[in-house]
């Protein structure tokens, strides 16, 4: 193998709050990590520009006290996290620090830990035999994290084909042991453990194609499933003012989106969420499986008080965890909350180094940035003809909430689906505050989509779907008329089309996250509370006077709310709907 | 400062703005304190053996052949329990006369909390104020501003939910305080015998604006001491962030950094998020609850400090004029705490969240009502009592004088919907409507008693 390479050395030269100038003796990479010796620790920094022979680095850390000519050692690696199996139920800092193991109330600088469990003893399970030829992201065994079965696979790194030379018998193995040999076309031989590392910035490639989604992700939330569905592998972004709803929005998806694993990353934003995140999730259950939530869940905390350069670095780590995980099959949703924050720690940065800046003093290519993480995400046929996915949701906090911004604008290009926040419908308390007519989800274009839910939900699905838009607009128009023309200066019937349209709001688009029952909703029930709406907005209701309509739809409100309140066609919900058929009857036409 | 008496003393000074210098040194660590000229100063960039220093005063009069002493270390406050009772200047310097303060030395902006060593805020904070206690509930551990314009009470009502707090300790943080300001903190502590759990950072509207850029530090610094060190519960009054801010955009702009929004440095989320996220419960009981102040210019929220700072803070609270009954109210349309969830119908009544979010419902119908009425329609029997209702919650429940219990606030809810709503109109939970709605006569009895006056 190759001979292990001189690491380069340097000195301090520069500082500039977290952007460190450092004069260097030997080769460096972009990207390329090096610790900064203190007297009493050692701090991570990022090489993220050259100009030889010097390195601008980008410091993980406060500077705080940092003196000119202090050591510098570089490593040979770009920031590497350890994949392996114990990196579920974990909180992870924006470096795969393991929070929990760190010592005292305050984060010490410089404290790093070992991300995963040295001595817990796995389950291994032989899947392929000696002799197997095998490439990168092969399956060699299996262990069982979390009750799910973990695969342990080839490293991501090597190239080539390769033969296995030996694999560990079923048994119990910790992390550091070897469980197989594989030999290249030379003959040379490399031993495996059950872990491997890899660079967060780059992506992980080693799978056969990227289909386009076509299978629907069910996330509970009637807006987003009925209206505008996101699709398994698919992507979407949330933004929103301040206050609308991203985070209580996301917490809902992170609870009861239908994916195996999920991902969330807290990228500068509040501690106290992402400590409500550690309260509730190992008390809460994954209604399909009875366990725990936390169970399938990791979290990458870098809280808006936590280092900012270690940001842009916590959105790396959590896709690349997402992307390891995919690689064994599995469902991944992967949520970040605010992507937004990365930007900006992006825009500190370059305006530290006096880069020409763009809009807004962001960076120029921030628009590829961003392209290209979202690309990260995605429904994937692995090599070995299993599926996998990453379904990716970000919010997105634009300031002032206007979303003619440029991390906005760059998303939009990047994600097919738009969940815009209304400050109007979160100021009226109309939750989940998605804009039903602005925003939008591409998939419903696609015709594998639409083939797929009308021959999983219903043959008319698709049609129903347009059908409840119609009548929203239709009720948003009518109400636009009454405002300028007044209560008694138009017909009856556009009352009647204004509340036909406050029926479907009240209805499908606001739900309760913080009820038991109405925070999720199946997708049967989803498809049973359209029809019923759609009935009620396809009937032609009589009124002498326009006073009549408001009070009359507001029974029939609540009595649908009633229903979403109760369990799905237990009595109480049939109660309710009987209640309804008899309000209907009072002014149905002939 | 002390100053050690083997330190080296430069006097050459190459560079001079508004509010920074710079000179050529050694062995000087980032963010050190110096002594530039007899002002305090601080390390903001090394560059080779160049050092910038920013000059919390100003650079006024300091000649290029002037005194500069570093100091070998960044900012700190000495922390002890004879910090209570005690004013300070920015610096942590004794303004009330009294002797220095003798404690541990400290560094100010210090660390930040592990998150999985924070406990999940769950401690009401009751103010007697409705429109805060009923509509907007504070959590011990929050972070909260006050967004007021600057011809409102925001200071009176800060003080008022300071004392009524049942904190251990009190920090008052002031940026560019009026010194009327100053004296009224000081007074209302005093007449409520509070000023012995009082601590106070001071830099008034007379000190030069860039010294401000230390006083929430040195508040969090003192907060943390008793919150950490004593585990107890600690209220800290930042007042007014705005202005904090301002010198913040100062000295970035005199760095020649690329302003962003409102020539704010492009760097303002973090620093307020720094600030504010020092706010936290701790499991042993200690806690650091923080209620600032963020002056608004016309109302203006989109601008980058209200902007910023919603997008850190738990919630925020509106102060407003309400002209039908002449009195300021917490607005309860654009105010909000985001943590009242976890309290409210849990540590308070069962019908506490019904009875909130029903009557700001009927409130923004009377709003709709007023809106129409202003364009000239006619207005239904329903508007008409939507602004009956509007106008008594207001006096009894939304005014900043009201101060009664909790329980007291639900109450007058239930009353006001009895005598102005139907039970439908209302569309409360029918387990609570049989419970909490009253006895006495209202709307629906007097309407069935003489169905045609009532409708009139
Ligand atoms: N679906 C919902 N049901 C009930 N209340 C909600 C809902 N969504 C949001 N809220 C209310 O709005 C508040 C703010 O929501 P959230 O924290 O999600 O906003 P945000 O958009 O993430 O804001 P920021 O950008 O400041 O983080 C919540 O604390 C809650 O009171
Ligand atoms: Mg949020």
């Amino acid at each position: 193998m190759a001979e292990k390479a001189k690491r380069s050395r340097g000195k301090v030269i520069s500082i500039i709050a977290n952007l460190v100038l450092v004069e260097v003796d030997g080769p460096i990479a972009q990207n390329e990590i090096c610790f900064i010796k203190l007297s009493n620790t050692s701090l991570m920094a990022e090489v993220i520009k050259v100009h030889e022979p010097i390195a601008y680095v980008q410091v993980f850390e406060s500077t705080r006290s940092l003196t000119i000519d202090t050591e510098v050692e570089f490593t040979g690696n770009m920031l590497e996290i350890t994949l392996g199996p114990g990196i579920l139920s974990k909180n992870f800092d924006g470096l795969q620090n393991d929070l929990d193991k760190m010592e005292g109330i305050f984060l010490k600088r410089g404290e790093y830990t070992i991300p995963l469990d040295p001595e817990k003893k796995w389950d291994f399970i032989p899947l392929a035999s000696e002799g197997d030829t095998v490439t990168a992201g092969s399956w060699l065994g299996e262990v069982t994290e979390n009750q799910q079965p973990h695969k342990i696979m080839v490293p991501f790194k090597l190239t080539g084909t390769f033969k296995v030379k030996s694999l560990a018998k079923k048994g119990a193995y910790t992390i550091k042991e070897k469980i197989a040999a594989i030999t290249d076309g030379e003959g040379n031989t490399i031993d495996l453990t059950m872990t491997q590392k890899w660079p967060v910035k780059v992506p992980i490639k080693v799978y056969d194609s990227k289909p386009r989604p076509f299978r629907l992700l069910e996330t509970g939330v009637r807006t987003i499933d009925t209206l505008n569905p996101i699709m398994e592998g698919g992507t979407g972004f949330i933004p929103g003012p301040f206050g609308s709803g991203k985070t209580v929005l996301q917490h809902a998806l992170s609870k009861q989106a239908e994916a195996d694993i999920v991902i969330v990353a807290a990228c500068g934003e509040r501690a106290n969420e992402v400590v409500e995140l550690f309260t509730e999730f190992p008390k809460l259950d994954d209604p399909r499986t009875g366990r725990k939530l936390m169970e399938r869940t990791t979290i990458i905390a870098n809280t808006s008080n936590m280092p900012v350069a270690a940001r842009e670095a916590s959105v790396y780590t959590a896709m690349t965890i997402a992307e390891y995980y995919r690689q064994m099959g599995l469902k991944v949703l992967m949520l970040a909350d605010s992507t937004s924050r990365w930007a900006q720690a992006l825009r500190e940065m370059s305006n530290r180094m006096e880069e020409l800046p763009g809009p807004d003093a962001y960076p120029m290519d921030l628009t590829a940035i961003i392209a290209s993480f979202y690309a990260r995400a995605g429904y994937t046929c692995l090599n070995n003809s299993k599926t996998g996915s990453i379904t990716f949701i970000g919010t997105v906090s634009p300031a002032g909430g206007n979303l003619k911004e440029p991390v906005t604008e760059a998303t939009k290009k990047a994600a097919r689906c738009f969940y815009a926040l209304s400050q109007d419908r979160a100021d009226s308390k109309r939750y989940p505050a998605i804009d039903p007519i602005d925003s939008y989800s591409k998939y419903l274009e696609y015709e594998g989509v639409k083939e797929y839910l009308n021959e999983t939900i219903h043959e008319d699905w698709i049609s129903n779907i347009a059908s409840v838009k119609n009548f929203l607009i239709r009720g948003h128009e009518a109400s636009e008329q009454i405002d300028i023309l007044g209560d008694d200066g138009v017909p009856v019937t556009y009352h009647v089309d204004f509340w036909k349209s406050e029926v479907v709001d009240f209805v499908i688009l606001q739900q309760d996250a913080f009820d038991e029952i109405d925070a999720s909703t199946p997708v049967e029930r989803q498809r049973y509370m359209l029809e019923k709406v759609l009935s009620i907005c396809n009937t032609g209701f009589s009124f002498d006077a326009f006073e009549d309509v408001a009070e009359y739809f507001k029974r029939i409100i609540n009595e649908l709310k009633q229903m979403n309140y109760s369990e799905f066609e237990s009595d109480k919900f049939k109660g309710h709907e009987d209640q309804l058929e008899k309000i209907i009857e009072e002014r149905k036409d002939a | 400062m002390e100053t050690r008496a083997f330190q080296k003393i430069h006097t050459r000074i190459t560079n001079i703005t508004k509010a920074t210098c710079s000179l050529k040194a050694t062995g000087v660590g980032y963010e050190e304190l110096a002594i530039v000229h007899g002002k305090l100063a601080q390390v903001v960039k090394i560059k080779g053996d160049t050092i910038t220093l920013q000059i919390f005063g100003g650079t006024e009069g300091i000649p290029t052949n002037g005194e500069v002493i570093f100091s070998g270390k960044p900012p700190s406050l000495k922390v002890s329990d004879a910090l209570a009772g005690r004013f300070f200047d920015s610096f942590g310097n004794p303004i009330d006369g009294g002797p220095e303060v003798e404690g541990e030395e400290r560094e100010i902006g210090g660390p930040t909390v592990n998150p999985v060593r924070r406990k999940q805020p769950s401690e009401l904070i009751a103010t007697g104020i409705a429109g805060i206690d009923l509509n907007n509930t504070l959590v011990s551990g929050q972070k909260i501003p006050f967004f007021a314009d600057p011809d409102q009470p925001y200071n009176q009502v800060m003080a008022m939910v300071a004392l009524r707090a049942k904190a251990d300790k009190i920090i008052l943080g002031g940026m560019g305080l009026a010194n009327d300001d100053y004296l009224f903190f000081k007074n209302v502590f005093d007449n409520a015998g509070a000023l012995d759990h009082i601590v106070s950072f001071v830099n008034s509207t007379e000190d030069p604006p860039v010294e401000r850029l230390l006083v929430p530090d040195m508040a969090l610094t003192a907060a943390e001491y008793f919150a950490v060190d004593k585990n107890q519960k600690v209220l800290v009054l930042l007042t007014d962030m705005t202005l904090f801010a301002d010198a913040l955009a100062i000295v970035s702009n005199r760095m020649d950094q690329i302003p962003s929004k409102d020539s704010m440095p492009g760097s303002l989320y973090s620093d307020l998020a720094k600030i504010y996220e020092k706010a936290v419960q701790f499991p042993e009981g200690g806690s650091i609850t923080i209620v600032a102040v963020t002056t608004l210019s016309g109302g203006d929220i989109t601008h980058a400090v209200p902007d910023n700072t919603g997008y850190i803070t738990e919630g925020q609270l509106f102060l407003r004029k309400d002209t039908d009954i002449g009195k300021v109210i917490v607005d309860p349309f654009r105010s909000l705490s985001r943590l009242k969830q976890l309290v409210i119908g849990k540590k308070t009544r069962e019908d506490h969240p019904s009875v909130m979010n029903a009557a700001i419902r009927l409130f923004a119908d009377a709003s709709n009502a007023k809106i129409k009425q202003e364009n000239g329609f006619d207005l239904t029997d329903y508007d008409e009592r939507t602004l009956g209702f509007a106008k008594e919650y207001s006096r009894e429940l939304l005014a900043i004088d009201v101060n009664i219990e909790i329980d007291k606030m639900l109450d007058t809810g239930w009353q006001l919907f009895n005598t102005y709503f139907t039970k439908a109109e209302v569309a409360i939970k029918e387990d609570l409507v049989s419970k909490y709605w009253p006895e006495e006569e209202g709307l629906e009895e007097r309407r069935k008693k003489e169905p045609s006056e009532a409708k009139a």
